[in-house]
């Protein structure tokens, strides 16, 4: 028989998959792997805040990362630095501002290795709903944004040439971002949140021959992880995030023995 | 010059200034429903900014720009594809519009590449991928159709099949063409309007004034010149109905 805190797990896994499903396939086409990374560091900022102030997580994660991005537009426009130095400055800048906070919270008991890799334990009820909520908004807002943020992933020029004003969708898409890590930090933990946007994804691009597809196999890929890496956690008393991340490399592994048939047959 | 309905983009003294260096400056000129104004000049005399211009692609610029249509197709002069997307043409031809399979077969079976319909984009030859352009431009019925060199990479008899098309669809769909093309004795038969840059509008006119000009004779020199002058020559006589040549 399963724990409840098991399939609590379980449910709040399998909501963050199908989120991360689709927009890991735009991190990869869109190359924000480090934008990512970025955010997801600067959420730790966001955790401590909500534990001095005794706010939800997720949304103060939400706001903080938020922020972050929309610091980034605004540098990018105003500095000469490359794109790469902007967000290593506020990732680790917020990093740190985040571990210096928690040095001044000492009458809070900090479980820093589940901020930092995930806890199955601590899913609650209510953060299920908070997963399975926002991630629809989340799907929601990404579909109607769908048509101006693929073509404009696809050519910038072309998109804003017939009309779909893809500036909108490009911020639009950031603020999504900041949510997903919001909703999933608990699952997969900070550090690793952006493997679980990307490493699906990636595995998806290796077998399949259409964007609507790379979407499907990205979220089948992510629920697969889920799984796999949940019950691997369990049996192995391992960090949730760590697990689940490992799974979706196994897959990814998997995927490349596609890659090889196809090439050979093209030879 | 035909009534004011008809115009669909039409620039006001527009220009664009990058680093302080002016790419294009004092633009002006106006796209009408069912005429086709094609820009000419040297290479770095702005006529792809000219065509981002009118399309909306740049927000800072001097001048402006008065759009009145939104229904638009653009065959950029270059495009890069990320191939980290897996995209067959299928898919490339609704990116910014959802259009029935009809259009999309109708559309690619004008261009002459319906058979790659299926095909990723990522395996198709420089020719094919501009009339795969092409056709996605034109697919959608636009109103106004933007042209940036849209058969570079075209077999000989693929260019002259494609600007043959691209009158014809000016004609049927009384679609407005902003066209930049390099090939001027292709571009010549077809042309309302000639607008030759440098940098700023050298001149402009229909194509025989602009072939009679001394700054597009000095631009391009005089061979060029006569390339355009050949084009009079057409006109310059009528058949009667007696199957007599008759001089104008």
């Amino acid at each position: 028989m399963l724990d409840d805190f098991f399939i609590r797990a379980l449910i709040a896994g399998v909501g963050v998959a199908i989120v991360t499903g689709p927009l890991g396939c735009f991190v990869v086409w869109r190359r924000l792997s480090y934008f990512g990374d970025t955010l997801a560091h600067s959420a730790l900022l966001g955790v401590t805040l909500a534990y001095s102030m005794e706010f939800n997580i997720a949304f103060s994660v939400f706001i903080i990362s938020s922020l972050i991005a929309l610091t980034l537009i605004q540098l990018q426009k105003r500095t000469n630095l490359p794109g790469d130095a902007l967000l290593g400055l506020l990732a680790h800048s917020s990093l740190a501002i985040g571990l210096v906070v928690i040095g001044f919270l000492s009458f809070i008991r900090f479980d820093i290795m589940g901020l930092l890799f995930g806890d199955i334990l601590a899913v609650t009820a209510n953060d299920l709903l908070i997963i399975w909520i926002g991630g629809a908004l989340i799907l929601l807002v990404l579909k109607l944004i769908w048509k101006p943020l693929f073509a404009s992933t696809v050519n910038y020029e072309l998109a804003e040439a017939e009309g779909l004003n893809p500036d909108r969708a490009k911020a639009i898409f950031t603020i999504l971002m900041a949510a997903i890590i919001a909703i999933s930090i608990k699952m997969v933990g900070l550090l690793l949140i952006t493997g679980m946007l990307i490493i699906p994804a990636a595995m998806a691009r290796n077998i399949s021959s259409s964007p609507q597809k790379m979407v499907m196999y990205s979220i089948i890929g992510g629920l697969l992880s889920v799984i796999l890496g949940l019950f691997s956690s369990l049996e192995f008393n391992t960090a949730s995030g760590p697990s689940i991340i490992a799974a979706s490399l196994l897959l990814f592994i998997l995927s490349l023995l596609n890659i090889k048939q196809s090439i050979k047959l093209k030879n | 010059m035909s009534s004011n309905q008809n115009i669909l983009v039409k620039l006001n003294g527009a220009g664009l200034s990058l680093n302080n260096k002016w790419l294009v400056k004092g633009v002006s000129l106006q796209v009408e429903k069912g005429k086709i104004v094609t820009l000419i000049g040297p290479n770095g005399s702005g006529k792809s900014t000219t065509a981002k211009i009118a399309l909306g692609i740049y927000k800072k610029i001097d001048g402006s720009v008065e759009k009145y249509t939104s229904k638009v197709g653009y065959v950029p002069q270059k495009i890069s594809i990320d191939w980290t997307l897996p995209l067959r043409v299928n898919d490339f031809m609704v990116l910014t519009e959802s259009i029935s399979n009809e259009l999309i077969d109708e559309a690619l079976s004008l261009t002459g590449v319906i058979h790659l319909k299926d095909k990723n984009l990522g395996d198709l030859s420089g020719g094919e991928f501009q009339r795969v352009l092409l056709a996605r431009a034109i697919s959608k019925k636009p109103e106004l159709l933007v042209l940036d060199e849209p058969v570079q990479g075209v077999d000989f008899t693929g260019e002259i099949a494609l600007y043959e098309l691209i009158k014809k669809i000016s004609d049927e769909l009384n679609c407005g063409i902003l066209l930049i093309s390099h090939d001027l004795h292709t571009v010549m038969s077809a042309t309302d309007h000639v607008v030759c840059l440098n940098g700023h509008v050298c001149c402009s006119g229909s194509p025989m004034d602009v072939a009679k000009n001394n700054e597009y004779k000095a631009l391009f020199g005089e061979q060029a010149s006569q390339i355009l002058s050949r084009y009079e020559h057409r006109h310059d006589h009528v058949h009667t109905s007696e199957g007599e040549i008759k001089k104008n």
